[in-house]
């Protein structure tokens, strides 16, 4: 019988670790583990209130962020590899044409 | 009580593969390491009875979507990363504290939790396949039908973007 506080402690600290990942990390499939981490975390406490109001929604909603998750890898792979094309390089900190 | 020793195992876990991801080098790690991370998010929703997401967050994250990413990493030969260079001096100076004040907001939750809450046994369970399926295609109709044209639309907007121009 675990509290539900748990569950978003734990969700918690995932998110944290995503977030710092998303700050610290140069590489951009790093980065973009970071962002899968992060919405992991966030499913992790949609089920848990789900499971605490015993309603379904929640677990639907999960549903729903794993499809737009698979879409948006997808997408953002595409476009890596074309930024890999032109630049020849994975780090952020290169890809700065928008830089003033 | 088994309760408990599985949930901190598969937590336990779960931060150690999202510590190691932060703390690696070379993607490929990086990518092992989230791996485990979803693998353990899956244990823990079988503990909170939700058998349908903890069988999709296996076959899609688990599976599908780290394939991918395993797969993007071999095709553009990502080595370690490089550490020269500034990098974000921003990142550095508002990353951690923000990451200190996320874990302050958690200590908070933890200590004001409600104490007589979530009383989920195992083995029961609130999400078999069946009742879920027909949330998805009764209320939820319309927004399963727009994934579908999301999807879509992700497909092809991923082989236009990824094509090599001649």
């Amino acid at each position: 019988m675990v509290p539900l506080g748990y569950y978003l402690v734990l969700s918690a600290i995932l998110f944290a670790c995503g977030v710092a990942g998303c700050l610290v990390k140069r590489n951009i499939i790093t980065i973009f583990m970071s962002i899968e981490l992060m919405l992991n975390a966030v499913n992790l406490s949609f089920v848990a209130f789900a499971a605490y109001w015993h309603v379904l929604s929640g677990q639907v909603f999960v549903f729903f962020v794993m499809v737009v998750a698979a879409a948006e890898t997808v997408a953002g792979f595409a476009i890596i590899i074309a930024v890999f094309r032109t630049r020849e390089t994975l780090n952020v900190d290169r890809v700065n044409l928008l830089k003033l | 009580m088994i309760h408990y020793v599985l949930f901190f195992i598969f937590a336990a876990l779960a931060v150690a593969g999202a510590l190691n991801l932060l703390a690696q080098k070379h993607p490929i790690a990086s990518a092992l390491s989230l791996i485990v991370v979803m693998g353990s998010l899956a244990a823990e929703y079988l503990l909170l009875g939700a058998e349908f997401v903890a069988a999709i967050q296996v076959i899609v994250y688990a599976g599908a979507i780290m394939v991918l990413f395993v797969f993007v990493i071999m095709l553009l030969n990502a080595g370690v990363e490089e550490t020269g260079g500034q990098g974000s001096r921003v990142a550095w100076i508002f990353g951690f504290p923000a990451m200190l004040a996320l874990g302050l907001l958690l200590a908070w939750v933890l200590v004001r939790r409600d104490p007589a809450n979530l009383p989920v046994g195992v083995g029961a369970t609130y999400g078999p396949a069946k009742a879920i399926g027909e949330q998805l295609f009764k209320p939820y109709l319309l927004p399963f039908e727009v994934t579908s044209v999301l999807v879509l639309i992700a497909i092809m907007g991923a082989v236009v973007l990824a094509r090599r121009e001649d």
